[in-house]
């Protein structure tokens, strides 16, 4: 199920601006690797390459190459739309359809995409659900709706919704810096659980977590004032918080930045 | 140690805060007289003819000195008009927001569309009624009829429509959008599934309001429906009579039944644009999902 990522020479532009330079890595399957650096370096910008959704900003496109297993995500005749049912995202603000309940909020994707048998749609909502830890808090109250949870239960249920669909690949934009520590442990307890079946990619501002949940990390910089962000090094989550092989690394995560 | 001084405002901070509740509280005042006025002068003035022969009758072969008669040629008329002109405009006015918000992206064709839309809503009625009567009526030779007098209508809906419809649109977070497509759903899907749902409520509400606004149009009418006594239940075909048409065509006559006929078909027309206003609030609640 899980697929191994690779990306070579990967440029991504905003109209004229580069914003990210000349990346290439290899994300492992069955992991979890963090991407971490200051802000606007172009984390996001990257992880949003991986699904082709930086391409739904107007004016946005993506030199380079994209491997899942095989296939280049960004080859001739692939589809956005089928790239995006393989690769999942979880956003940095919980964003459930306001309009849905609990229950369409997760099997929102399959309905959208034509499943519609009811008795296989229960199963996937309970399956989902527990996989994001949340089915004992919402399981009597399926139909209420999704944006009536807190903070924390909506981003899981986001999560929920995102695993639904059963994607190869599940990548999350700073998926715990709107919530409180009890919610992030809960979603961090997540992460670690569903790294078994998915390759997890994980942006995030929090060191502490980079070095709890992930197994490799990557860190990014901006080459310059001015000029886009890159990839400074991948290394083992380990090696990168104890013994980094380049200095900016280093003075970023001793807090010695700038 | 200083002491921290907690004592309430200064006496003139006191009056400008008085002075600011009550401008307020005036202008407030002022808005609502002349709509209490005009509330109370209609219901006073209508209630005279308020009654079952009024809503079942229509005014053939009842002269302007004869007592009796009723506007239910006009109530058809208005009804069939203004449905017609929701038909045409709604459709195209909603597709024409969505173009506008999800596709057209500040492009040159949506620059256009927005302008002209602009333009369109300083239309004065009149001119989209010669509009229509130059273009339906003696260009193309139809006859006079409900439908040329829906479609004038809809000229004053559609901008109207598609501005309501707009604004709604923008309003949806982008978040959404992101999410759907993050599950691989494609655009046009989002757009029914996610986007139109969440701005529901809004568009109705805007789209109300345009036809609450179009039923008392009495201009565009006059040069595309003509006037008629009599109950022509066909939009297609011959002369109808709406409602603001019957207020118009009775007020100008002396006598007092006719004038009275005239204040009923007012009320009537009042009561009409309210019920759809509370039909759209009704909708807007239906709508939302329940709170925990």
């Amino acid at each position: 199920m899980a697929k191994r990522i690779e990306v070579s020479g990967l440029n991504a532009y905003y109209g004229k601006t580069r914003a990210i330079e000349d990346i290439s890595m290899t994300i492992e399957p069955r992991s979890v690797t963090a991407f971490i650096g200051p802000s606007g370096c172009g984390k996001s910008t990257f992880l949003r390459t991986l699904n082709r959704m930086h391409e739904v900003i107007p004016g946005a496109r993506v030199e380079g190459k994209v491997l899942l297993d095989e296939t280049d995500l960004y080859g001739p005749g692939v589809d956005p739309v089928a790239v995006r049912r393989v690769v999942g995202m979880v956003f940095q603000r919980p964003n459930p359809f306001p309009t849905m309940s609990i229950y369409e909020n997760v099997v929102a994707g399959l309905k959208l995409n034509g499943v519609r048998r009811k008795a296989q749609l229960d199963e996937i909502v309970e399956k989902s659900l527990r996989g994001a830890n949340l089915w004992n808090e919402v399981k009597d109250r399926l139909g209420r709706p999704g944006a009536g949870l807190s903070g924390g239960q909506q981003q899981r249920l986001c999560i929920a919704r995102a695993i639904a669909v059963e994607p190869q690949v599940l990548l999350m934009d700073e998926p715990c810096s709107a919530l409180d520590p009890i919610s992030t442990l809960a979603v961090e307890d997540l992460i670690a659980g569903l790294k078994d079946q998915y390759t997890i990619v994980i942006v995030t501002h929090n060191m502490q977590q980079a070095a709890r949940v992930s197994d490799r990390t990557a860190f990014f910089n901006l080459a310059g004032p001015g000029k886009p962000g890159r990839m400074v090094e991948i290394d083992d989550t380990n090696k990168i918080f104890t013994n980094p092989g380049e200095k900016a690394t280093e003075d970023y995560i001793t807090g010695r930045f700038g | 140690m200083s002491t921290v001084n907690l004592a309430g405002p200064s006496g003139l901070r006191k009056f400008k805060d008085k002075l600011a509740l009550v401008l307020v509280c005036a202008a407030f005042a002022l808005a609502v007289i002349p709509l209490v006025t005009l509330l109370y002068t209609v219901i006073k003035n209508g209630a005279k003819r308020f009654d079952m022969e009024f809503f079942t009758h229509s005014m053939n072969a009842i002269g302007g000195r004869d007592a009796g008669g009723g506007a239910y040629h006009a109530i058809i008329g208005t009804i069939e008009q203004v449905g017609l002109a929701s038909v045409i405009s709604i459709p195209i006015g909603v597709l024409t927001a969505i173009y506008l918000v999800e596709y057209g992206g500040g492009g040159r064709l949506a620059r256009v569309v927005t302008f002209f839309v602009d333009v369109m809503t300083g239309v004065p009625s009149i001119v989209s009624g010669l509009f229509v009567f130059a273009f339906w009526i003696a260009l193309l030779g139809f006859e006079y009829m409900g439908f040329a007098g829906s479609l004038a209508l809809s000229v004053l809906m559609l901008p109207t429509v598609v501005r309501a419809a707009e604004e709604m649109l923008k309003l949806v977070p982008n978040d959404l959008r992101e999410a759907s497509y993050a599950l691989g759903v494609p655009r046009w899907r989002t757009i029914c599934f996610v986007v139109l749902p969440t701005a529901f409520t809004g568009i109705i509400t805007g789209v109300m309001l345009a036809v609450a606004r179009v039923m008392g149009e009495t201009a565009p009418l006059l040069m595309t429906v003509f006037v008629t006594t009599a109950i022509n239940n066909d939009p297609f075909k011959g002369p109808q009579m709406s409602l603001p048409l019957f207020v118009w065509d009775q007020a100008q006559l002396p006598q007092q039944v006719a004038i009275d006929r005239a204040w009923a078909g007012a009320l009537t027309l009042i009561l009409f644009v309210m019920l759809l206003n509370l039909a759209a609030r009704l909708i807007a609640r239906l709508r939302k999902p329940v709170s925990r």
